[in-house]
């Protein structure tokens, strides 16, 4: 076979906006695919409504479209763009989905369009769990029996058909609560009774207990010649139970005979060959460890967070295979770009161990259900590599910028044996710690064994870690024992606490005695093969093969794991850098721990080392590449922390310098900058307790804002109106102390508005002002955001111009910056500012069509802006307006109140374009799923202070024909104002959500006031659209009424 | 305690010991497979074999009473970059530490696998010493010593036995056999009779087989030139089937040639493709010899299977008898199973061969 010449025009589907569970490995693999597209001569169609990614970059594909992933406006699309064909198996579930609706509903049997690589029926095999069922029935393959039910009386029913023991699990209640284990129908009549009456949707689901097995993965591709082949083979550090994304996982398998492994390779390569998928497959398989029996759990008929990982774990890049596997090329035609020597039909051999942690966002959301369980929690994960286990897990721990560097977790040194047993069988995100405080108190890993159904080859390797450590405690100082601690993957820092040394004197000591590390190739065929792939992992042993070229080089730190805050942007910002520093001559080396980013592509640098961003680790680079500096402005918070302690190494930190990022970033040296420049600003000051904070808080007035100093995304942010609530929150929820100041400003009502600058010393390049629909106390990465600016007056911008000039050039910036502004009664006043490429950076980019990462890059390595073609100032607005909207997932997230407020909580964006503010508006909230039909019945709480309001609200949609509900004051109020509303009561309003009746929820009341939270986690629960700001409901209104023509009685 | 891997080049890479307390001689030979280091261990194809696994943790899952391809190992010594400390698999016996120990072979760990394979990708399989102490002559001794060649005799029974079903009847000619190829065999009911290395064609037809197999083996196919006469005995007469060393045997037997490869193909990710259909099935291999496909032109041997990468030749069969022989291990163990298809395909050989059979005696 060769590659197809029928179709000349192909259409790919991308992922959307980043959720839990589909983040930024379609990033990777959507670029991937349309890059081996365009290579192989097709004219790519790209379709993704997500603007912080590389793919939707003009260059990736011959047609960008960054429009809602909805049936209205990609059969829009295609009907204009006519493509041949459509690969939707590279966009994740979104994807996926879309091409399925788009099947179902005719328009491609209209348009003579045909699906790639997957078909229809393949699909629907794989994803319904009754033709899943029955294909694995017909194959003789056991799947685990379950079903979903709503009744007691189907719950009997389906218990005797499963079979005892059964897990009933209620859908929707914190923590699994009110689920348990059936032995027999009694028990499952009491726990099912108990369950449903907790689930707020009254529904459980029963389950074929498999608990304790062995949780196995396998990435199978097939091309259309029936060749097929496993990439790699995983093996969950946590047995069945706790969904893949959310464990850790350990590649290649580790703990099962060739026997037992090549049992499950075959089931892989069957189901594949059945289904048969021209692409990438991913099979998860769950292994008694007591025998031979297995069951199928799940096949994800397309490329997946998993293939990412397993891409990353083998260097074999799936995506890219797949895409062309899709388009008739077989896998012995391929060539493998690894070796560059042998064919994509190689199933990789790996001489290393990979170790992936997922990364959680409990750090954020303190008041989430940590519980682990069938839904995947994590918004990103590390990866980290090594010749053991050990050293690839300990790698992992300090990869995930947790506050952590090593399993060591102080705060269980105090908890009791009850709730350190609690900690090791109910798993939460930090079980890995309890384990390690097991062993430390000196439980044997067989009683560990037992209780948690880890494997004791897993939990030895703990062991192990732990005696290291005691071996550290009783031999300071010694060589052998610190080799041996390297070669097992402890870092400096964390030998340094173990020895009550600095982490520079172990790294002295190291170093005086000739532990360094080796840098060893990820070449998919364990040496077998001369490779030339430039992807390097860091290790202590004997032959290192990272050589260094004679061209002086540059280092690029990515940004680390995706959490609230810091998400895929700064990966984009990251592979830009890159593509600048390689145009501009140099070798570009990139440091990164994130396996599903495209800036871990070995083909985006001319170096990868896959390696954690500590201290230590970016040092050892450096001292062996040598670079002529390194370049921290676009890994977010990530890089920028490294700022300081590199430059104490001597490190060359190009662009703004340490000093002025200090100026920056540190709350009394910014306050010198502003008050002699003169600026405007929110009074305030930063208080090392509590008695300090009520005195600032005394002098500016209330309300203030709140936040912790040096942190990214609003961490633990928060406004506050009264003295009481300021002393419960310094005592509560924040550890002020003299290092870590909290920072207490008045808080400004208005207009939110940020930019994005790059400065070369002496121009100040302004792409864009972004205006948040949003006002002042919403954090800016929840706001809606427009470009350009609709309610700005000429003299508003100027101010904006003007503040952005005097402090760019006022902090010496080389390179990006971002600030923010907040309008006060038409007076502009500056909130932050971020010495480096912020999170608006892609969005901006491209609406303006200036890459800032690239110029930025130049700017930092020598070259002006004029050299570069731009001018000085802001830059004049095109004709369309674009609109970015945040994404949540808070359906992913027990526990979560929705409530928008100063803390960041969305996980991802999309962008909207159109030619008037409420079109593109309109194409947002569509692309974020924020639907509101042109009817229906509206429920509305809101708090005291938005009576005004609210009122406005209520009025504008029951003109355009809705009805309202309210509960409680709300109701009171509406009603002595004239709306005609139907006050609700909980129990009422529970039935409505249960019975779809409610189409909108406005709901802006604090914490449970009026069952406010209650309300909001039923509308997620349940799928109602939810809107929890009044701005936001405003933006939607204008956009209803710009919809709808105006009727009015005589 | 210290011990050391030692190079004929002269390279020392020093490790701890584990298993026997004994000093190993052997060519260095590197495989990739990433589990199945039992079932390599007991291979009879690594007789005379130092065998280093490049997946850096050994004895994860310990040894099992199953999973053995010989009922004592011939493999020299084991060379692993980590031996697991504690191995965990329901089925276990024992651990690998243990089983080297009681089949006296030693061990060393904490080695740069990866730096070694390199080294051997570049220079070719190097003769090589585990020793626990390095004296002057470690390496001028190692230089002189030479390798043995008759690691078949060491390695296949000495008497005759049979594994009786109530199929078809195959002699099973043993150079080395791993119990896979019975396995394989037993599960399709053949009756089975095992004979030595060195016998004749007479002793082979003597059983009246309806097929007979050549089994794999370690070393040199042209140490082994007895078996030649008896092939071309047996090839006429009755449907032949050759793996790895058998294959070898069976293009020698036939005035192909073989020669001996840089470092070998030992692992389980080797591509092959069957020419006459495309199909491509991953393979076990073990093997540092191959045939040479120039030397084929002038016999009634094609190739029918060639690695996709390397284009190696992976598989032959006779142009006028029933006869054909692959260079992989379609009984797998360890590694896939994509190609035990190749079993049925010799019982399908036999039937028709039987057929044939039958019509000419009509």
């Amino acid at each position: 076979m060769t590659k197809r010449t029928d179709i000349h025009k192909i259409m790919v589907i991308g992922s959307g906006p980043i959720i839990i569970g589909q983040a930024a490995e379609f990033d990777y693999s959507g670029t991937q695919a349309c890059m081996a597209l365009k290579e192989l001569g097709y004219e790519v169609v790209l379709v993704n409504s997500n603007p912080a990614t590389i793919m939707t970059d003009k260059e990736i594909a011959d047609q960008v479209y960054i429009e809602p992933i909805t049936y209205q406006f990609v059969s829009q699309i295609l009907r204009k763009e006519l493509p041949d064909a459509i690969l939707p198996t590279l966009g994740g579930q979104q994807g996926l989905n879309m091409a399925m609706e788009l099947a179902k509903s005719g328009i491609l049997e209209e348009l003579k369009i045909e699906l790639l690589g997957t078909k229809l029926d393949a699909i629907d095999q794989a994803e319904d769990r009754e033709k899943f069922r029955s294909l694995m029935n017909t194959l003789k393959e056991p799947v685990p029996e379950s079903a979903i039910v709503n009744k007691m009386q189907e719950a009997v029913e389906a218990g005797n058909k499963i079979g005892y023991p059964l897990i009933v699990r209620p859908a929707f209640t914190m923590g699994g609560t009110g689920g348990g284990i059936a032995d027999n129908e009694q028990e499952l009549r009491q726990i099912v009774d108990r369950g449903l009456a907790l689930s707020p949707v009254t529904q459980v689901m029963l389950e074929q207990s498999i608990a304790g097995f062995k949780e196995i993965e396998f990435e199978v591709m097939r091309d259309a010649n029936d060749n097929a082949m496993v990439v790699c083979g995983m093996e969950n550090f946590d047995p069945v139970g706790i969904h893949t994304g959310d464990s850790i996982v350990y590649a290649p398998i580790q703990t099962l005979s060739d026997r037992e492994f090549q049992m499950l390779r075959d089931v892989a390569l069957k189901i594949i060959r059945a289904l048969k998928i021209e692409g990438g497959c991913n099979v998860q398989l769950a292994l008694d460890p007591k025998s031979f029996q297995y069951f199928v759990i799940e096949v994800n008929p397309r490329v997946s967070r998993s293939s990412a990982l397993a891409s990353k774990a083998t260097g074999y890049p799936i995506a890219k295979v797949a895409a062309k596997i899709a388009v008739g090329l077989t896998l012995d035609e391929i060539i493998n770009p690894v070796t560059g020597t042998t064919y994509a039909e190689f199933e990789p051999a790996l001489d290393y161990v990979v170790c992936k942690i997922p990364r959680w966002p409990f750090d954020k959301f303190t008041k989430a259900d940590r519980l682990l369980g069938t839904q995947m929690k994590a918004t990103g994960e590390v990866m980290a590599i090594g010749r053991n286990i050990e050293e690839a897990t300990l790698k992992a721990v300090r990869s995930l910028e947790i506050g952590l560097n090593y399993i060591d977790e102080p705060k269980l040194h105090q908890i009791s044996d009850e709730d350190l047993e609690e900690g090791l069988v109910e798993a939460k995100d930090d079980r890995l710690f309890y384990l390690a405080e097991a062993i430390r108190r000196g439980m044997t890993i067989d009683e560990l064994a037992d209780k948690t159904k880890i494997n004791l080859f897993f939990l030895d390797k703990l062991l192990h870690i732990i005696e290291i450590e005691d071996d550290l405690k009783k031999n300071i100082n010694d060589s052998e024992i610190l080799l041996n601690a390297k070669k097992n993957g402890f870092s400096d820092k964390t030998v340094a606490g173990l020895w009550n040394q600095t982490e520079d004197q172990v790294r002295k000591f190291r170093t005086d005695n000739k532990l360094l590390p080796v840098y060893k190739m990820v070449d998919t065929c364990a040496g077998e093969f001369d490779s030339e792939t430039p992807y390097f992992y860091g290790t202590y042993e004997t032959e290192n093969e990272s050589v260094v070229s004679d061209k002086p080089s540059i280092l690029v730190i990515g940004s680390g794991p995706i959490r609230i805050g810091q998400g895929v942007e700064f990966d984009y910002a990251t592979v830009h850098s890159v593509k600048a520093i390689q145009k501009a001559g140099y070798e570009a080396i990139i440091m990164n721990s994130n396996p599903e980013t495209v800036s871990t592509d070995f083909s985006v640098s001319d170096k990868l080392y896959f390696e954690p961003l500590t201290l230590e680790d970016v040092l050892n680079v450096i001292e062996l590449e040598k670079p002529e500096g390194v370049i921290l402005q676009f890994g977010g918070q990530t890089a920028i922390n490294l700022a300081e302690p590199l430059l104490a190494h001597g490190v060359k930190v190009l662009g703004t310098s340490v000093e002025d990022i200090n100026r920056a970033e540190d709350r009394d040296e910014f306050e010198k900058v502003i008050n002699n420049a003169n600026i405007a600003h929110p009074q305030g000051d930063t208080a090392d307790n509590a008695e300090d904070a009520l005195v600032i808080a005394e002098k500016v007035g209330y309300p203030v804002l709140v936040r912790p100093s040096y942190v990214l995304g609003g961490r633990a942010m928060e406004i506050i109106h009264h003295k009481g609530d300021l002393d419960y929150y310094m005592h509560n929820a924040v550890k002020a102390s003299h290092d870590h100041p909290v920072l207490v400003d008045h808080y400004l009502i208005g207009k939110e508005c940020e930019v994005d600058a790059i400065c070369d010393g002496k121009d100040v390049l302004i792409p864009g002002i972004m205006e948040h629909i949003e006002r002042a106390g919403v954090h800016s990465g929840d706001s809606m955001s427009v470009y350009p600016t609709q309610h700005f007056s000429q003299d508003i911008c100027d101010q904006i111009v003007h503040y952005t000039k005097l402090l760019a050039k006022d902090l010496n910036c080389i390179g990006m910056m971002n600030i923010q502004f907040v309008v006060h009664e038409e007076k502009v006043y500056v909130i932050e500012v971020n010495p480096r490429a912020s999170r608006t950076v892609p969005f901006l980019s491209k609406v303006t069509d200036i890459p800032m990462a690239q110029v930025a890059t130049n700017v930092i390595l020598g070259k002006t802006l004029r050299e570069q073609g731009y001018q000085d100032g802001l830059k004049p607005a095109g004709e369309l307006v674009h609109v970015k909207a945040p994404v949540f997932s808070f359906s992913k997230l027990n526990g979560v109140d929705p409530l928008l407020g100063p803390e960041m909580k969305s996980t991802g964006e999309v962008m909207g374009t159109d030619k008037t503010f409420e079109k593109a508006l309109y194409k947002a909230f569509e692309g974020a799923k924020l639907h509101v039909p042109d009817h229906g019945k509206v429920l509305i709480t809101i708090r005291d202070s938005d009576f005004d309001e609210g009122y406005q609200v209520a009025k504008r949609f029951r003109d355009l024909g809705f009805l309202l509900l309210a509960t409680g004051n709300t109701a009171d109020y509406l009603s002595s104002k004239g709306l005609k509303v139907k006050k609700l009561e909980p129990k009422e309003l529970h039935q409505m959500m249960l019975d779809k009746e409610i189409d909108v929820v406005i709901n802006t009341v604090i914490d449970d006031k009026d069952h406010g939270e209650y309300v909001r986690t039923l509308a997620i629960a349940h799928g109602v659209t939810l809107f929890t700001a009044i701005d936001t409901v405003f933006g939607m209104l204008d956009v209803l009424e710009s919809q709808s023509f105006y009727t009015k009685a005589l | 305690m210290k011990r050391y891997l030692v190079l004929e080049d002269g390279n020392i890479y020093s490790g701890q010991a584990f298993g026997a307390d004994a000093n190993a001689f052997g060519e260095l030979v590197f495989s990739t497979g990433m589990s199945g280091y039992q079932e390599s261990i007991t291979d009879q194809s690594y007789n005379g074999e130092i065998l280093m696994f490049t997946f850096p943790l050994i004895g994860n899952y310990g040894i099992n009473r199953d999973d053995y391809e010989s009922i004592t190992p011939t493999c020299k010594g084991v060379v692993v970059h980590e031996l697991a400390r504690r191995s965990s698999n329901w089925r276990m016996d024992l651990s690998l530490d243990d089983y080297l120990k009681q089949n006296n072979i030693p061990g060393i760990s904490g080695i740069d696998t990866r730096a070694v394979t390199r080294h051997i990708r570049s220079k070719g399989a190097l003769k090589a010493v585990l020793v626990d102490e390095i004296t002057d002559t470690t390496v001028s001794d190692l230089q002189k010593a030479s390798l043995p060649r008759d690691e078949v005799a060491t390695s296949t029974t000495s008497k005759a036995y049979s594994v009786p079903a109530i199929g078809k009847k195959i002699v099973l000619v043993d150079f080395g056999l791993k119990l896979s190829i019975l396995r394989e065999l037993s599960a399709r009911n053949f009756n089975i009779v095992v004979l030595p290395s060195n016998s004749s064609a007479e002793d082979v037809l003597s059983h009246d087989p309806d097929g007979v197999m050549l089994s794999n083996g370690p070393g040199d196919p042209k140490d082994v030139p007895t078996a030649l006469e008896m092939i071309r005995g047996v090839e006429k007469k009755v449907p032949l089937f050759g793996i790895c060393l058998g294959h070898q045997l069976f293009a020698l037997a036939n005035g192909a040639n073989t020669f001996k490869m840089k470092f070998g193909h030992r692992g389980f990710n080797h591509p092959v493709r069957e020419l006459a259909t495309g199909r491509i099935d991953f393979t076990s291999q073990n093997h540092g010899y191959a045939v040479d496909r120039e030397s084929l032109k002038d016999t009634d041997l094609e190739v029918t299977h060639e690695e996709i990468n390397d284009q190696t030749v992976e598989g032959i069969k006779h142009e006028i008898y029933p006869a054909f022989s692959v260079q992989y291990h379609p009984d797998a163990a360890p590694g896939p199973h994509d190609a035990d298809y190749l079993f049925d395909r010799f019982m399908e050989m036999i039937d028709e061969n039987k057929e044939k059979g039958k019509v000419s005696h009509d």
